[in-house]
């Protein structure tokens, strides 16, 4: 009962965020000055034409039902139709979804396979040079902007040694082994900042634990720190990390769209970046809206997720 | 010992499924370098060209982005007459015309064995079809209206020969002819221009992976000299850097136009690159707001003219390349002059005209500029050096879309910086409408006397006067013509030195 309760609540949340978000989003690319018709009309258009083409496009209606009519769309489904190109914006965004979901997903895999083990070692050997190396290059890899780690791994594995391609993507379906080979680098510079970002996290969560009861015992029995960690740290240190990946997911999206960017990747933030520029209101609209419901949803996860690790949470009582 | 071994991990599944899932990404990574190199899953003789602006569509006659003719005009689509890198007019699908005494008729021969790859001829009905088409299309850019406006009508004389009247004379109509407005397109095509094409060049269009690529086909129908590749790729870049580092790493043939000079000095490696540096159409002009009440007054135009030293602007925002004009014409321009001494650099005399036009204790301009690197650059170049002759200059960056709308649409500035781009756009001043709102009727006297003279001649002379006079008039300060600054593999060749067409003209282009 308390679960379901709890379910519901968690749902409606999740709605009114989205209409807020929907709400802010309207609001701020209306605001954007200059317009598509101009864009499309180009430099010889005659004030009149633009006029004209503003009316045709629907762009001279009251705000208020231009919001209507978009949020009322998107509730059947449609995102509407791109000014620009006259594609459907769905058709626009679902090919761009799959890149940045490729790209988003390894990067946080990525990021967990570097940041969990390199973390364990800070935190164990947290005295010794091993430790400091870890935090000092956590400390580094922080400061290092997303954009220029992604310039150096290309100077170095595309233009130095021409390991990988420096950028583009071939979709899956078309070629596994150079689609894969196109993400390598834009992946593993995503995980890396992001690792250095979580690397601090799962340090000071693993550093606790070892200052449990249920740590000591375990050591006590003569079982390896490693092995005391792995197997009890980790589920408790999950529940924390969990959170700061819920967190993190966010941050991981704004990263891609610069990587997108530097690696010449065809993903929604590429999408979104030349809409803004050209004032394709619909597909920033669009684009946004899906964003943001890709960073609700992952939220709503991560509040569920706990039910899932943490049995204390499914009955309500305290250990 | 191993990694794991070191750390006492315990050899759990979890370790394994980590190791193995660490040694297929390598492995699919590296595995793709030699496998998945674009260039081996295309077939033989693949050209990639790299680009920064993508097109929306591939309809070019109701879109005026310049990225459509970039890749359709002269490759897909062919023109009666085309524009070579010297800026002279040569034949394409007609091999011969001929001009009335009144300059009111054009009479096209058009080559026998022009054909579109349907198959089906370009003849003289297909020609008159394609004019009425475009004559009948509402929709049409303005663009492309204004420039077929003094056609009156477009009559089939004989199967290959086509007559097209003219409501007065103008010079200017046949080079407007070689661009987007000239494009014949296949009469019996019914599909949507936006996503396929039905041309006449050796190419037709493939497919657009929109957000990366346009994918061009040799058209193996073709009726002239056959395609030199069998496919072409323009990839976009939205980043230049990125566009830099896949001409670096190979994965790229050409570097269709190099966005920032200072990125010259990359591809310094005369084993593997050819730079190619020649002019453009592009004109960087630093506009007057002519409605504004004191760059209305001639004496402060001349005095800011005066104040900026134009080949110094040119050595330090970019790097040196580029060519000073002094006025609204490039040197592939039939009526070209170098009238960058008109005017020159005299910051003392400056001063003087300032003070004399009563702003001799100071003027404040705002300088409104588009987020481009050369404008950027040289609004930062020219405030400094309005300030030493007094002049406040505030400096606004704008991005593109919004300086369309609020600068060129709304004209609300002092002062902007953009690059004209367009092919023989100096008319533009003869529009009293235009963001510059500048009125001159001797200018208009000038031009309009000469695009309507008889003979070509004069004609040329009179447009040089009309460029003369601009210049003298301060219109406006042509700060310098953007470079054509081109990289390609040394494989490559045939690349003209000029930019003098809006087409990346792939017909001259070979690999070794």
């Amino acid at each position: 009962m308390q679960l379901g309760l709890r379910i519901a609540k968690r749902l409606g949340v999740f709605s009114v965020s989205l209409l807020g978000a929907s709400l802010l989003i309207f609001a701020i690319t209306q605001a954007l000055p200059g317009d598509v018709a101009q864009v499309l009309l180009g430099t010889d258009a005659t004030p009149e034409a633009v006029a004209q083409l503003r009316a045709q496009l629907g762009l001279d209606r009251p705000w208020l039902v231009q919001y209507l009519d978009w949020i009322g769309g998107i509730l059947t489904g449609d995102f509407g139709v791109s000014h620009l190109s006259g594609d459907a914006v769905v058709s626009l965004l679902l090919p761009r979804l799959a890149v940045t979901m490729w790209l988003v997903g390894f990067a946080m895999f990525g990021s967990l396979l570097l940041a969990v083990p390199a973390g364990m070692i800070a935190a164990l050997k947290r005295r010794s040079w091993q430790g400091i190396l870890v935090s000092a290059s956590a400390q580094v890899g922080m400061a290092i902007p997303v954009f220029w780690g992604g310039i150096l791994a290309v100077v170095i594995f595309a233009v130095w040694l021409r390991w990988l391609p420096a950028n583009g993507y071939v979709p899956l379906t078309q070629n596994p082994a150079s689609w894969a080979a196109h993400l390598v680098l834009p992946v593993l510079t995503l995980s890396a900042v992001q690792a250095a970002v979580l690397i601090r996290y799962v340090r000071s969560a693993f550093v606790e634990v070892l200052n449990e009861d249920y740590y000591r015992t375990a050591r006590s029995i003569g079982w390896t720190p490693m092995r005391a960690l792995f197997r009890h740290g980790l589920r408790n240190v999950a529940i924390s990390l969990v959170t700061v990946l819920g967190l993190q997911v966010s941050s991981v999206l704004v990263g891609a769209i610069v990587i997108e960017s530097v690696f010449s990747l065809p993903g929604l933030g590429s999408l979104l970046m030349t809409a803004v520029a050209q004032r394709d209101l619909l597909v920033v609209q669009g684009t946004v809206m899906f964003l943001v419901l890709a960073v609700l949803a992952i939220s709503a996860l991560v509040d569920f997720s706990y039910l899932l690790i943490d049995p204390r949470q499914r009955t309500g009582r305290e250990a | 010992m191993s990694f794991a071994d070191r750390l006492r991990l315990p050899k759990s599944g979890l370790v394994k499924a980590i190791a193995v899932m660490l040694g297929l990404t390598l492995g699919f990574g590296l595995g793709g370098c030699t496998t998945g190199n674009p260039a081996s899953t295309n077939p033989t003789r693949t050209l990639k060209v790299g680009a920064t602006l993508e097109p929306a569509s591939m309809d070019a006659w109701h879109n005026t982005a310049a990225a459509i003719p970039q890749v359709l005009l002269y490759n897909v689509y062919e023109t009666l007459v085309k524009v070579d890198a010297d800026g002279q007019i040569r034949p394409l699908l007609a091999q011969a015309w001929e001009v009335s005494p009144d300059r009111l008729t054009y009479s096209f021969h058009l080559n026998p064995a022009a054909k579109f790859a349907s198959g089906a001829p370009v003849d003289a009905a297909a020609v008159v079809a394609n004019i009425n088409r475009m004559k009948a299309d509402p929709k049409l850019t303005e663009t492309l209206k204004a420039q077929l406006a003094i056609v009156t009508g477009a009559a089939v004389v004989g199967e290959r020969e086509v007559e097209i009247k003219l409501s007065r004379p103008s010079l200017m109509w046949l080079y407007d002819m070689t661009t987007s407005v000239g494009m014949m397109l296949d009469p019996a095509f019914t599909g949507d221009v936006a996503s396929a094409t039905a041309g006449s060049g050796p190419y037709a269009f493939k497919a657009h992976d929109k957000g990366q690529s346009v994918t061009l086909v040799a058209n193996n129908a073709y009726w002239g000299t056959p395609a030199r590749f069998d496919e072409v790729v323009f990839r976009y870049y939205a980043d230049p850097n990125a566009e830099n580092a896949a001409m670096l790493s190979g994965d790229l043939d050409i570097v269709s136009s190099l966005q920032a000079p200072d990125a010259l000095s990359q591809f310094s490696d005369t084993t593997r690159f050819t730079t190619i540096n020649g002019t453009t159409n592009g004109e960087v002009v630093l506009g007057f707001n002519h409605s504004k009440k004191a760059l209305s007054n001639l004496k402060v135009r001349q005095a800011l003219t005066m104040a900026i030293n134009r080949r110094e602007l040119i050595d330090t925002v970019w790097n040196g390349q580029g060519t000073l004009i002094g006025s609204m014409a490039v040197p592939t321009d039939p009526w070209f002059e170098d009238l960058s001494g008109t005017n020159a650099y005299n910051p003392t005399q400056a001063k003087k005209l300032l003070k004399e036009a009563g702003y001799g204790d100071g003027l404040t301009l705002r300088l409104r500029v588009p987020v481009i690197p050369y404008a950027v650059k040289s609004a930062q170049f020219v405030a400094s050096q309005l300030r030493d002759v007094g002049v406040t200059v505030k400096v606004e960056e704008l991005d593109f879309t919004r300086w369309l709308s609020e600068v060129f649409t709304n004209g609300d500035y002092d002062l902007t910086i953009v690059g004209h781009t367009e092919p023989r756009d100096f008319p533009k001043f003869a529009n009293p409408k235009y963001y510059w709102r500048y009125d001159s009727k001797k200018f208009q006297q000038l031009y309009q006397a000469a695009d309507v003279t008889p003979d070509d001649a004069k004609a040329v002379a009179g447009m040089k006067a009309s460029l003369r006079y601009l210049a003298d008039d301060a219109a406006a300060i042509w700060l310098f013509d953007l470079p054509n600054l081109v990289i390609t593999k040394n494989t490559i060749t045939g690349l003209p030195a000029n930019a003098s067409s809006i087409s990346f003209d792939l017909t001259s282009i070979a690999s070794r």
